[in-house]
């Protein structure tokens, strides 16, 4: 297996993309599903634009984050900057950040249908 | 649904409008295992690479020096999804197993359904590390061993769960990580087991 290391160029560009902010919106999750709110305009940063152009239909953060070629961190800070101007909505997991809140019998019974049924 | 206008450069097939819950598997094993090849067998892409950078200030980081204070983190990993229906999505991660890939255990993996520890039986130190962590959080698992080669020296389940000091109640199971219908499997017998836990646990008040 050959693995092709992601792309994320130098450091300074990463320091661009973000603004130089390294804290990133803890609120998303890697399946956090993400739906934009309204078109990318003129003079938009470009990630945002392309952001927004993936989610037309709902998008997972991670599968931003490989479409983009960025990490992890710096998709949620995007995406942050996103939500603060209204321009996307997030569909945050149910059982998400809390290691207590194990999921319930009944939503594993929906994902043993959807398995079963592949 | 169904057309082929390229609104995008990139050949991605977009998840249903309704899709409204994330949910995460993740797949621990040592490097060569097949945890890509597990994922891709399953996913209904192709399975996307991607990576976490994490700067961290020396918080037990690296016991054998007290050099750097601060430490950048990279972990790489894949992934694939499974729509397993118009709402929910689920997505396989294929994880290395290796010391640096834990620090990022709560930051990436919170939240996750459980975890398949997917064993070579040539290299069973790597998935000591693995079943270890995984106890420590508190993610429930199963463990698969891959059979892609036709080993002589097979060793049985028996033997290998002795090996890896397994309890009685974690699922071990045989599977072919290139065999859609054994990889399905695999995963199927990791969700039951998290059902007969939830089940377990609504039952005593």
């Amino acid at each position: 297996m050959i693995r092709r290391p992601v792309d994320t160029g130098d450091p300074d560009r990463l320091y661009t993309v973000t603004g130089g902010r390294s804290r990133a919106d803890d609120a998303f999750d890697l399946v956090t599903l993400v739906v934009s709110e309204c078109e990318p305009t003129a003079g938009m940063q470009s990630e945002h634009t392309r952001i927004l152009d993936l989610c037309r239909h709902p998008t997972a953060v991670v599968e931003i984050a490989a479409e983009l070629k960025l990490p992890i961190t710096v998709v949620r800070i995007l995406l942050g900057d996103l939500l603060a101007m209204g321009n996307i909505t997030a569909r945050h997991p149910r059982a998400a950040r809390s290691i207590a809140s194990l999921p319930d019998s009944a939503l594993l019974q929906e994902v043993l249908h959807g398995l079963r049924h592949l | 649904m169904g057309s082929a206008i390229s609104e995008l450069p990139s050949q991605r097939t977009p998840l249903a409008d309704a899709a409204e819950t994330g949910l995460k598997i993740v797949i621990v094993g040592g490097f060569g295992v097949g945890k890509t090849t597990l994922v891709r067998s399953v996913s209904e892409i192709r399975p996307l690479n991607t990576e976490e950078v994490m700067t961290q200030a020396g918080v037990g980081v690296d016991e054998t020096s007290g050099v750097a204070a601060k430490t950048t983190t990279t972990v790489a990993f894949d992934f694939g999804r499974i729509s397993l229906n118009d709402r929910m999505v689920l997505y396989l991660f294929g994880a290395p197993g290796q010391k640096r890939f834990w620090f990022l255990w709560d930051r990436l993996f919170s939240g996750t359904l459980g975890a398949v520890v997917l064993v070579d039986t040539r290299r069973m130190d790597d998935s000591w590390y693995a079943i270890d962590r995984l106890e420590h959080h508190k993610t429930p698992f199963v463990v698969a061993v891959n059979r892609f080669d036709n080993d002589p020296s097979r060793h049985s389940l028996d033997e290998i769960r002795q090996a890896l000091a397994l309890p009685e109640h974690v699922p071990l199971i045989d599977c072919d990580a290139r065999v859609r219908s054994s990889g399905k499997d695999v995963l199927i017998t990791l969700v039951n087991h998290l059902y007969e836990q939830a089940k377990a646990r609504e039952m005593t008040p």
